[in-house]
């Protein structure tokens, strides 16, 4: 294992900021596979992640298992400085450093950081980023493509060696054009956005299931040798999915405390009640809401609370 | 006549609302202008434009002959929480059109406020610059729209008319929406600070009196200003901080700059040191300047339009 600064930049009153990389296999064999983390500052789901994947691999790497002339990088968190502050995004002026890429070395500071990152990561044949919703809530793991021409066809043949549940693509909106999963496809490679069931906290059963998804995936695609205990039991027939094919459950016309009955991955029947919503003042049912299909739950809601119009499930249709 | 553009339940006992006010001349065959403001929580400036404009109408019933919708609000929750985006989403509502009525609350709110404005003669998007910088008022145009929205722009008494690239991110804005449903749609860029701002707030409504004038909507006379600078983008220089600090402005925002002129300094508060001097590369009209003074590399300190 090589550790090594990505990028660093200079910060008031605070010590410099700096991107960690870890690089394993050889040093001058295929640029293989490269792992990003965590880009906001509330992503620690998706760093932890990726520092398991770290100990992982070293210990791997030791183990003489990465086949060839190859290697991998895994970056385990872009944006050290707003994790440290527990704020989303770039102290400097509130900038997303996932809606600056490709980034500009010149540029404003999340364009910096942007550009040095996808530096090293167009190198990679396979890019895997570590991914959040803006939503609160818990998701099925899964793995996402976003459509950009041929190279996110062959890609989404590829997911499938992620071994998780679902595979979901779909088409990118104007403002994911600045994303580096866009970045990374504009520039020949294949790129996958993982997603596990947390963001702000640690969940550990979907952190181990997607760390060794990625595990998976490089054995399969013969990048490191498949582990003596290879978790085949824990392995999924891809579902693949688009987007819109995903059934959303949304309170139509009230708000208040919000209950759920359901559980991510759970199966459910058509017509079968998923949760509801609750009077804030003599916690009486406004709204019950069920499943319009039979399926499995793909995402639960996890405020409390709750506005009129908004996604409280969404299933993944049989 | 206020109206209710979008309704939605919040928890507690209230409900976002999102409402316009429609002012109607006594000619209601008439031409239909939307003004539409407040959709950052952290840019308070078009909320003065939103007051000014219902007053000057109001004050001359008789010279509206067409239709004005005026939305002072399009984030109500963020104005009251002061975030950018909508509280809860962490999302630009200005990236969010057209919208989707089925979606989640800012997508449905976004689809409703698209639907309501769409088809108007024209919708002028009142925008404050963010809470780190400080801009003189300005056009934003996208540059595939500029043919049709040049001579509406020129008309609303801003000192620049900004022909912007059309970014991909970008066309996922109001502007860009409307734009391609075939109603004329621009940005307004005043000042962060509603007082900073008042002063050119005031001849933005005048701007905004011209326009109506100009679709035969209002009938009242109206203020001239020279006509805007416009630049094409290439010869806007952009100033960014090499080393991290503290931002001194030695400037005001708006001022015409020499070449070599000193434009702030980057400080240590620690060593009690200068790190740096930033100085014009060209001569021309400074017309953005950084106010937050806590900077780091990269943060946007200038801009300057070159000539």
């Amino acid at each position: 294992m090589r550790r090594g600064v990505i990028y660093h930049i200079d910060v008031p009153h605070r010590s410099p900021m700096r991107i960690r990389g870890f690089e394993f296999g050889d040093e001058q064999g295929d640029r293989c596979c490269a792992i990003i983390g965590s880009m906001r500052g509330n992503e620690v789901q998706q760093t932890f992640i990726c520092s398991t994947l770290v100990s992982l691999l070293a210990k791997i790497e030791r183990e003489g298992r990465i086949t060839g002339k190859k290697s991998v990088l895994v970056i385990p968190c872009v944006n050290p400085l707003s994790m440290n502050v527990q704020q989303r995004f770039w102290p400097g002026d509130g900038s997303d450093i996932n809606r600056s890429f490709p980034g500009n070395r010149n540029g404003r500071s999340a364009e910096r950081i942007a550009a040095s990152i996808m530096g090293v990561a167009r190198l990679f044949s396979y890019g895997i980023q570590m991914c959040s919703f803006n939503q609160s809530g818990e998701f099925l793991p899964h793995v996402r493509i976003a459509r950009q021409g041929p190279i996110s066809n062959k890609s989404l043949a590829i997911a499938r060696d992620f071994g998780l549940p679902y595979v979901i693509h779909r088409d990118p909106t104007p403002y994911d054009t600045a994303t580096l999963n866009y970045a990374w496809q504009a520039c020949g490679t294949h790129a996958f956005s993982l997603y596990s069931r947390a963001t702000a906290t640690i969940d550990t059963s979907s952190a181990k299931m997607v760390a060794h998804a990625v595990l998976r995936f490089m054995a399969r695609r013969g990048i490191i040798e498949p582990p003596d205990d290879a978790d085949e039991g824990h392995t999924h027939a891809s579902k693949v999915l688009s987007e819109t094919e995903l059934i959303d459950v949304r309170t139509e016309r009230s708000s208040g405390f919000f209950v759920s009955f359901a559980s991510v991955g759970e199966r459910v029947r058509k017509g079968q009640r998923l949760g509801t919503v609750l009077d804030t003042m003599d916690a009486h049912t406004l709204e019950s809401l069920a499943s319009p299909v039979a399926g499995q739950v793909f995402f639960v809601r996890s405020d409390s609370l709750i506005q009129q119009h908004m996604v409280a499930f969404r299933i993944a249709p049989e | 006549m206020v109206e209710t553009v979008y309704s939605a339940a919040l928890p507690v006992g209230e409900k976002l609302l999102v409402q316009k006010n429609c002012l109607l001349g006594h000619r209601r065959a008439g031409r239909r202008v939307a003004i539409v403001t407040g959709m950052h929580g952290d840019g308070l400036a078009g909320q003065f434009v939103a007051y000014e404009l219902i007053r000057r109408l109001n004050e001359s019933p008789s010279k509206l002959r067409g239709m004005v919708d005026v939305y002072p609000a399009l984030n109500p929750l963020g104005l009251s929480a002061r975030t950018h985006g909508v509280p809860q989403f962490d999302i630009d509502l200005d990236r969010s059109f057209p919208g989707n009525a089925s979606g989640n609350l800012t997508d449905a709110l976004a689809s409703a406020v698209f639907e309501d404005v769409v088809g108007a003669s024209a919708c002028v998007i009142i925008q404050s610059s963010d809470s780190f910088v400080q801009e003189v008022s300005q056009a934003r145009i996208d540059e595939g729209d500029s043919s049709s929205l040049m001579r509406i722009a020129s008309l609303l008494n801003v000192r620049l008319i900004w022909l912007q690239e059309s970014a991909p991110t970008l066309r996922s804005t109001l502007a860009h929406a409307l734009n391609e449903r075939g109603t004329p749609a621009f940005v307004v860029r005043l000042g962060s600070n509603v007082s900073q701002a008042e002063n050119e707030a005031v001849w933005i409504v005048e701007g905004i009196l011209r326009l109506l004038k100009e679709l035969r909507v209002w009938s009242g006379s109206t203020i001239d200003l020279p006509a805007p600078m416009v630049s094409s983008g290439d010869d806007v220089v952009t100033l960014l901080a090499d080393e991290p600090g503290l931002f001194l402005p030695r400037i005001e925002c708006g001022a015409q700059v020499r070449r070599g002129q000193v434009l702030g300094l980057v400080v240590d508060s620690l060593e009690g040191v200068v790190k740096s001097e930033l100085k014009a590369p060209c001569s021309g009209l400074l017309f953005s300047l950084r106010t937050y003074p806590i900077v780091y590399p990269g943060s946007l300190l200038a801009r300057i339009l070159e000539g």
